[in-house]
């Protein structure tokens, strides 16, 4: 079978996060929401920008056409039920339960009466992915105001239905309630038979954090129990009528051609669909292990340019520049002669979520309905109507709560090769990555060379500052500190593997080279890491979390036995500040490193779950661990050499310190998102006290991938 | 090869219809649906795929079904009883042991079998005990605690 050649199927590899919007047609009307939702309420929550909403102010505005820029939207229904929708996806870091939260707080129902829809193609509004911590800060602002419009208005509607002065309404607990006239009401009694819509302004205002009651408190994940037994449907167990099972033959080698193929074994298997189309092969079969077998019964070549190796990873990317893109050179940038320099250099590593990626792809007729696992629902829906050549509005693309991410899972490559493989085969066809596929065809976080050269003061003051970056990005490039001369700059370059986004992005890099070569700097000017930092800090958001993790670890530490040592990192990055403090023991002899403990202050605003951001902290710290001390993608002429748990190794219990988190709670300031930055800190913290430990500094991540050698 | 016609899993006698040879669990899985076993490496390292086979732990991945035909296989679906979980599911949603949760099936019937041996286990044997169970998310300092809270419970403490 050979149908439908040249569908394009290579798909540009995304190198940084996305940052531009696009723009969104919105094609479902107010009468299409209510025909689905049922009558009540609904609520539309614009975005800043929508030109639309310019003269409408908070409960005024009565909706007739349906916006074209509208961010999320709720709906309560006749029985109470309130139902959020959002374009942002679930992938552990629990934002389902803190949006559920922000709901709940402003429209005063139990968080067991809110449902949120998320990452449906069909059902939310647009939503350009889930990364870049911008859930807290973008999408749960939005869900605050759409559900505080909804209190509004059906406060409106209770004064209205008992001609009673509003001013006295109380909302609570699902309810409205008159103090006076003693009446009271559910929300969904109030909504019976109505049909009532609004859009309201990005801007409202909402309760401020001091006032919050069911935010800012602690709230186990919505759903839990589905998840301890077993019932929770992740995107690869999924399972459809007919269902199928693909397998993809994967090419030798990155960047190869198909030379030839011979696809007759796995034809003559019973029940086996073959699908050849231009460099794509790939096998459906009504059982994974067939189409496994089949996969593997199929001969083929392939050609390819030969392709560079880790072990020279650190020189192709210093001598491969690709365009200039960004610099803050200070104007007379000339290094003083005291200054001193130093090179870190940064391996590549995988995201390896526990779930692979996983799509569940289904033709009716010309329309595609996809359940995969991605951070970018909407992006993967691009990617599948591009693919087939077919329009967006034909493709439905559902986002199960998945298997994490980590900014692993932002392409649509899985989706379009389950849909690719179903519209052969004619039946709903499931494919699960393999562990070694997710190794080796995702993509990576990328490698980087960083070069610092900076000099101190005689009274311990940051003079001069040059910080150069070479492909791993520019998060986190600009230091905190307060240096006279700044020279910071991002130098792009032509790269070896597929790289793209990784919790923190290059700001783990940046961080371990800028706070590793802050510690070299205190020791040669002879001051304690912690006090040369605050010397140098006017930042007092990253000052106080600097001294809350210090504070609770004891810093300056007293060694108690050879081989002890202790660290200290911090930063700040996607409004969130950070500080860590680590202990480490080195074994005499073996060279052996063991991470005692790590004690983490945090700060990101006012905080809406303070134990799901405790969880996201601690989370940080130990995948940190391993792209710290062992993690590396060995890779050589276009193959991945340790494609697999056994050979790559990534944190497990043995691993794993003491950790400990303070929180520093800021209920005057917005909330930030937390999954990402309290990553960056513990690289550089545990190279420091391995410093302290040893004498030895640590200048490549990953730092002991066969145990520390002691000189 | 012979095929293997029925499990019993779960309390209950399944039929399947599957090569002696297929793994555990993909018969699992694509037969019986019983997706809570989860797959993560196909290899053994990662214990996502953990299921009990007589009350031991087995990498359900790697065991042919021949060699789990006639003996008691349970799975993370059968471990509550007429709507009550299992102290351990119950310590894992007390303790807020998880994130994504893919890794928390095959954590969970690793520590079942933990339990079963040693109700008392000290830190250093959680941690031994679940070393081959792999957690992306970092949640391990949760899952210890969780193990320790169940093992108290099971031992007839008070929550």
């Amino acid at each position: 079978m050979n149908e439908h050649a040249n569908v394009p199927l290579a798909i540009e590899p995304e190198r940084y996060e996305l940052r531009e919007a696009r723009a969104y047609v919105f094609d479902l009307t107010r009468r299409d929401l209510f025909k689905f939702l049922g009558a009540g309420a609904l609520i539309l929550c614009a975005s800043s920008r929508a030109t639309a909403l310019q003269e409408s102010g908070r409960g005024q505005r009565r909706m007739d056409d349906m916006p074209k820029d509208v961010g999320a939207w709720l709906h309560i229904g006749q029985d109470g039920k309130v139902t959020a929708f959002t374009g942002k996806v679930e992938v552990g870091q629990n934002i389902r339960t803190s949006l559920s939260q922000a709901v709940a707080e402003e429209l005063r129902v139990p968080t067991s009466q809110i449902r949120l829809v998320m990452g449906d193609t069909l059902l939310t509004p647009y939503d350009m992915g889930t990364f870049g911590s911008r859930t807290t800060p973008t999408m749960n602002l939005q869900l605050r105001r759409a559900a505080a419009a909804a209190c509004d208005m059906l406060k409106d509607l209770a004064a209205q239905t008992w001609n009673v002065p509003r001013e006295n309404l109380i909302a609570a607990d699902g309810k409205i309630s008159d103090q006076l006239s003693k009446n009271s009401a559910t929300y969904g009694d109030l909504l019976k038979n109505r049909e009532l819509a609004q859009l309201i302004p990005d801007q409202d205002p909402l309760l401020p954090a001091t006032e919050w009651k069911i935010a800012g408190r602690p709230l186990a994940k919505i759903g839990g129990r589905d998840f301890v037994t077993g019932a929770h449907k992740y995107p690869s167990d999924q399972k459809r009528p007919g269902m199928i099972y693909g397998k993809v033959v994967r090419p030798s080698k990155f960047e190869a051609t198909l030379a030839s193929v011979d696809t007759s074994g796995a034809e003559k298997m019973p029940g086996v669909i073959v699908v050849r189309d231009g460099d794509f092969i790939g096998v459906a079969a009504p059982s994974e292990e067939l189409a496994t077998h089949a996969a593997a019964a199929i001969k083929s070549e392939w050609s390819a340019a030969p392709q560079p190796s880790s072990k020279n990873v650190f020189e192709y990317l210093r001598n491969n520049p690709a365009a200039r893109e960004s610099s803050n050179a200070s104007p007379q940038a000339t290094s003083p002669t005291n200054a001193i320099s130093a090179s870190y250099n940064v391996a590549y590593i995988a995201h390896a979520p526990l779930e692979p990626r996983a799509a569940l792809a289904e033709w009716n007729g010309d329309m595609l309905t996809v359940w995969t696992g991605t951070q970018r629902p909407f992006g993967v829906r691009e990617e599948l109507a591009a693919a087939f050549h077919i329009p967006q509005e034909s493709v439905h693309v559902l986002m199960p709560d998945t298997g994490s991410g980590y900014g692993g899972k932002h392409t649509g490559e899985t989706a379009i090769e389950a849909a690719r493989l179903a519209r052969a085969a004619k039946k709903p066809v499931k494919l699960v990555w393999t562990r070694k596929e997710e190794f080796t065809w995702a993509y990576f976080r990328p490698a980087g060379v960083i070069d610092i050269r900076a000099s101190v003061d005689s009274n311990g003051r940051l003079e001069y500052w040059e910080f150069t970056n070479f492909n791993s990005g520019g998060s986190g490039l600009n230091t905190p500190y307060a240096a006279e001369v700044r020279n910071e700059r991002f130098q792009p370059t032509k790269y070896p593997l597929r790289q793209g986004s990784y919790r923190g992005l290059a700001a783990t890099a940046n961080h371990f080279a800028r706070e590793s070569f802050m510690d070299e700097l205190a020791h040669q000017a002879k001051l304690d890491p912690l006090e040369f930092r605050l010397k140098n800090l006017k930042d007092d958001r990253l000052r106080a979390v600097f001294e809350a993790a210090a504070k609770k670890f004891g810093w300056p530490h007293a060694k108690k036995s050879p081989g002890q040592g202790f660290g200290i990192a911090g930063g700040v990055e996607k409004g969130g500040y950070i500080a860590t403090c680590g202990e480490v023991a080195v074994e005499r002899g073996t060279g052996a490193v063991r991470v005692v403990r790590l004690i983490s202050a945090f700060e990101c605003g006012a905080i809406v779950n303070p134990d799901g951001l405790r969880n996201q902290v601690e989370g940080s710290n130990i995948m940190g661990l391993g792209g710290a001390l062992f993690e590396a993608i060995d890779f050589e002429d276009g193959r991945i050499l340790n494609a697999a748990f056994s050979k790559y190794r990534v944190p497990r219990f043995k691993d794993v310190p003491a950790v400990e988190t303070v929180l520093l709670d800021r209920r005057d300031l917005p909330s930030a998102g937390a999954g990402e930055t309290p990553i960056v800190g513990v690289a550089a913290c545990i190279g420091n006290a391995i410093f302290d430990a040893t004498g030895i500094r640590l200048r490549s991540l990953p730092m002991v991938p066969n145990g520390l050698k002691l000189v | 090869m012979a095929n293997i016609s029925s499990l019993h899993v779960n309390g209950a006698k399944r039929s399947v219809d599957a090569n002696a040879q297929s793994s555990l669990l993909s018969v699992l899985r694509e037969q019986l649906d019983l997706t809570g076993t989860k797959y993560g490496c196909g290899e053994g390292q990662c214990g996502a795929c953990t299921v009990l086979i007589d009350g031991v732990p087995h990498r359900s991945c790697l065991t042919p079904v021949a060699d789990a035909e006639g003996k008691t296989i349970t799975t993370i679906e059968g471990l509550a009883h007429g709507g009550h979980l299992h102290p351990l599911q119950e310590a894992f949603l007390a303790e807020e042991a998880m994130q994504c949760a893919y890794c928390t099936s095959g954590m969970i019937m690793s520590a079942v079998g933990l339990l079963r041996t040693d109700p008392n286990p000290t830190e250093t044997k959680i941690k031994d005990a679940l070393d081959g169970n792999i957690c992306r998310c970092g949640t391990h300092p949760r899952i210890v605690a969780a193990v320790q809270r169940a093992a108290h419970s099971m031992r007839g403490g008070a929550q």
